[in-house]
């Protein structure tokens, strides 16, 4: 993204929406969106504008996913989908060396993906807050991981502003949505006969010229500003970050750990949907003859048993203390740790969490009961 | 298409590097020092590290343990690494042979502040069978004697026959302005030194707070308990240094598994000071 | 679990059995079903005993014993404790052998009682009151879990025995594989009651990827006791299915009690059940 690109805007009529489509087939791009697959929105390929899920919006709450049939005929009613942003660039599972026996040693081969270049359409603010975040961890550290590179470079990102929130939404209170403003290299907001189209790039704004754009009326803009600014006063969830980290490492041993813990099921699934948790695992597959062995990166979870083991021993052996570790991080460490929080407030945790748990109601108790007691 | 605008050095920091076992010297009988050679003649050759750093040490097929460099930095072509076998990657390097091959990505992590300890006193504080991590800086200070002030040793054991390095021990007592105290939580009947824990021998050694460095290594709770009896000696915990350890499936701090608190054990770690990490050392669930 | 792993002697194969008791012999075939590697594990292993595949039968002692079933006659015992010391590794493969299997629902029930109902001559039936696992009989060195085992898993501790590696393999929940391959939760966007959050991986999530729930045929995850305030926390699930689900209690125990209903986790959390009310009018 070039932070030096000048924003434009312009109006894209509803009937050339497919010429968006075209123009990125054009420049060689593979174009995703969101689409329906069993039951829920996923990431799938978009062959024409029909792939899109019209007449469908998404009801979320905490456990629960359901969609539900419209009238409507807009491409982007349903706000996000099963998955974040995150398996297109941090691959659940990468082959990272080939190991090949040799004589009396061994070679190792790094096999890195060379994956096509790729448009994704339909990318939301919090989508975009915590690919910002796994750049941060994989690009921006002491070592750039080469592997998340490839993915990354390869990506045309065409966001979509939201003017609807869902019951598990809470960016506002996070400061990462409804509304992208950077990140992206076009922005969508959909409108009932038209799309008002912003330039993020200089490569979004090359694209844009094949899209016959139509200037924008000023108090157009203003409209779409209070429908996105209603969206964020419509979010019923918040987490106050004033008090954090601090307040969080100070509720070490507070009881709502129990009692989370009585609800928890340890099984990994805020993890994996969590648009910016990033723990992996290393598999060692080494063939029947031993002469060749293929290590590969695999999505972990602090939920997992083997995640705080060592010397024999679990340091985190309760569902107790995985939780704890898992929220302590995302909310508290991660400040200290990137300078941002590990949360971006797209509420997947809540909603795909087989018992509804909600962060924010967690987070809530745990600093409430220290400010009463006046610590 | 969207450019990310941050350098990244033309590696792949994944890579593992085949390594040639030199020697192989065994220090007990779950313990192992390997003398590992760097096969490429290149990456050989451009390898540094300081005491403390470690190496991802790899077994073909297996997988890769976290082991800190003990032999000295000023001969990079041969690397020293004491291994404990207690897991399963450890069980098949131990059994190893001279001739054989490892792997070794690294050198990794943050080591020992050997040029900050210039002219001071060391307190080595070290308990139960983890104490390869600070042989490296022991050694260290002896081949460069003159560079640093009295060394004080403490060594402590759960029961004698839990001692290592026993001729090392020896061996290290022999130099000048140095004292080498151990101390055993049971008694024996060949154990002639102290009976007790090793935070009681605090107040037998003569140190003086504010020229002193301290370089600790063991369970976490030992050492959160050592500093807060060397605090009240009057040493400030910026003097003070632990070694810690963590499970590592990366080494560069990408995978997650070693956070202690806000820290990550692989890159602001293995050494870490003390006022960083004190809030978390010894804390159970975390 | 695992012993020390020792490797093999450069030049010999190790030689490998395989046994049954009380099972159908699906993980038997899953052996048979590794097509592609059936070839190599031939060069690196000598297949000494293995009736269901072949007519060549070795007498031990073995290096390696795979053991099929359940102990459910009573001359099982013996037989067990006889391949007990004919072998180096006995490793139990399925959940019959490792949990007791489906026919560990006899463990709920009066087999007697049973054996009158079902068959003409109940005295021609030889068997004992309960179906218990391996492990409740002799020491066992590894497990691998499954209704059927899946062939990559068995293939890898068969690798890691070869090369002289202690076999390992991950005991964390179905829903972590699933999510990795991208699949969608059929719990929270289906509604329907799976047990892949506390049921160990190594299937492949193939039940969610079929948009169906898992029964559990991986055994409880994390092992075959959950130690305090450790997963599986089948509890919290349980009240899921019945609250937010809708199961009435006799369908939240026979969640639980199915393939590997007897082991500990599961079975406590049918007894659980069993109290309350509902399960007399439904049961």
């Amino acid at each position: 993204m070039n932070p030096s690109h000048t924003a434009s805007w312009g109006i894209l009529n509803r009937r050339d929406f497919p010429r968006l489509l075209d123009a990125l087939r054009t420049q060689g791009y593979r174009i995703i969106g969101p689409t329906l697959q069993d039951g829920a929105v996923k990431w799938g390929d978009i062959a024409t504008v029909d792939d899109f899920p019209v007449g469908w919006r998404d009801h979320q709450s905490p456990g629960h996913y359901r969609l539900e049939r419209t009238e409507s005929f807009r491409y982007f009613d349903i706000v996000h989908g099963a998955e974040s942003f995150k398996p297109l660039t941090f691959a659940p599972r990468e082959t990272l060396l080939v190991l090949e026996r040799t004589h009396k040693t061994f070679v190792a081969t790094p096999i890195l993906p060379d994956p096509e270049p790729l448009a994704v359409l339909g990318v939301r603010a919090c989508d975009l807050a915590g690919l910002a975040i796994q750049d941060r961890i994989f690009l921006h550290g002491p070592y750039a991981d080469p592997y998340y590179r490839a993915r990354r470079d390869r990506l045309f990102i065409i966001a979509v502003q939201c003017t609807r929130a869902l019951d598990t939404c809470f960016c506002a209170s996070m400061g990462t949505g409804p509304q992208a403003t950077a990140g992206f290299d076009l922005a969508l907001i959909e409108g009932d006969a038209d799309f008002v189209v912003q330039t993020g790039s200089e490569e979004g704004a090359r694209l844009a010229q094949h899209l016959s754009l139509h200037p924008v009326p000023p108090e157009r803009l203003r409209q779409e500003e209070i429908r996105m600014a209603a969206c964020a006063a419509s979010q019923t969830r918040s987490i106050d970050q004033s008090a954090l980290p601090r307040a969080l490492y100070d509720a070490h041993d507070h009881e709502r750990w129990d009692d989370v813990a009585r609800r928890c099921l340890a099984c990994t699934n805020c993890t994996m949907v969590c648009p910016t948790c990033f723990c992996h695992g290393v598999e060692e597959q080494p063939d029947l003859m031993w002469t060749r062995s293929e290590r590969a990166r695999v999505w972990d979870s602090c939920f997992t048993p083997d995640h705080g083991y060592i010397h024999g021993k679990n340091l985190r052996p309760t569902i107790k203390d995985r939780y704890r570790m898992w929220l302590t991080h995302k909310l508290a460490a991660w400040i200290d740790q990137f300078g941002m929080s590990g949360c971006v407030g797209c509420g997947r945790c809540l909603t795909w969490c087989p018992v509804g748990i909600d962060l924010t109601e967690e987070i809530k108790e745990l600093i409430r009961s220290r400010q009463a007691s006046g610590s | 298409m969207n450019m990310e605008s941050a350098i990244s050095p033309p590696m792949n920091p994944f890579v593992i590097h085949p390594a040639v076992i030199k020697e192989k010297r065994q220090e007990a009988p779950e313990i192992v020092t390997f003398r590992l050679q760097l096969e490429d003649p290149a990456i050989r050759k451009q390898f540094r590290f300081e005491p403390g750093q470690f190496n991802m040490v790899y077994a073909f097929g297996v997988g890769e343990v976290a082991i800190s460099i003990v032999s000295d930095p000023d001969h990079p072509r041969e690397l020293d690494h004491t291994i404990r076998i207690v897991g399963r990657t450890t069980d098949v390097i131990g059994r190893m042979q001279p001739g054989d091959r490892l792997g070794i990505r690294g050198p990794f992590g943050k080591g020992w502040p050997m040029e900050e300890a210039k002219g001071s006193d060391i307190l080595i504080v070290t308990g139960g069978l983890g104490c390869a991590p600070v042989v490296g800086a022991i050694e260290y200070i002896f081949r460069r004697r003159e560079n640093y002030g009295m060394m004080n040793i403490l060594h402590g054991v759960k029961a004698p026959h839990d001692l290592l390095y026993r001729e090392r021990f020896d061996a290290w007592r022999a130099h000048p302005r140095t004292h080498v105290w151990l101390t055993s939580d049971e008694p024996g009947k060949t154990w002639h030194y102290h009976v007790g824990v090793v935070t009681e021998l605090f107040d037998r050694v003569q140190f003086d707070p504010n020229h002193t460095f301290v370089m600790m290594c063991g369970p976490e709770i030992m050492m959160r308990v050592a500093s807060h009896l060397l605090s009240q000696r009057g040493l400030t915990p910026d003097r003070m240094y632990v070694s810690l350890e963590r499970h590592m499936a990366c080494g560069i701090g990408l995978c997650g598994h070693c956070q202690l608190g806000p820290y990550f054990i692989c890159k602001d770690g293995p050494v870490m000071r003390l006022d960083r990490i004190l809030p978390w050392l010894g804390k159970s669930g975390i | 679990m695992a012993r020390p792993a020792r490797s093999f002697r450069q030049g010999t194969k190790p030689r490998l059995a395989v046994m049954k008791f009380a099972s159908c012999d699906g993980c038997q075939l899953s052996i048979l079903n590794m097509e592609d590697e059936l070839l190599s594990l031939g060069t690196v292993l000598d297949i000494a005993y293995f009736p269901e595949a072949s007519s060549r039968r070795l007498a031990g002692p073995y290096d390696i014993t795979f053991v099929e079933g359940s102990i459910s006659m009573p001359e099982d015992v013996q037989r067990l404790a006889d391949i007990r010391q004919r072998t180096t590794w006995l490793i139990t493969i399925g959940a019959c052998a490792t949990a007791g299997g489906i026919q560990a629902l006899r463990n709920w029930a009066d087999a007697e009682e049973w054996k009158r109902a079902i068959y003409p001559h109940p005295d021609y039936i030889r068997s004992l009151s309960t179906s218990t696992p391996i492990s409740e009989h002799v020491k066992v060195d590894f497990e691998v879990w499954g209704c059927p085992i899946d062939k990559r898993q068995l293939l890898r501790v068969l690798t890691d025995i070869i090369g002289g590696v202690r076999p390992r393999l991950p005991h964390h929940s179905v829903c972590l594989e699933c999510k990795r391959q991208r699949q969608v939760c059929v719990l929270v966007a289906k509604g329907e009651p799976c047990l892949g959050p506390v049921t160990q991986t190594g299937c492949g999530a193939i039940c969610p990827g079929m948009a169906r729930a898992c029964y559990g045929c991986f055994g409880p995850a994390e092992g075959p006791v959950a130690a305090p305030g450790a997963p599986p926390n089948t509890h919290a699930l349980a009240q899921q299915f019945h609250r937010s689900l809708g199961l009435i209690p006799v369908e939240v125990i026979r969640r639980f009690r199915g393939i590997n209903g007897y082991l500990q986790p599961f079975r406590e959390e049918s007894h659980a059940w069993e109290s309350t009310e509902d399960t007399h009018n439904q049961g």
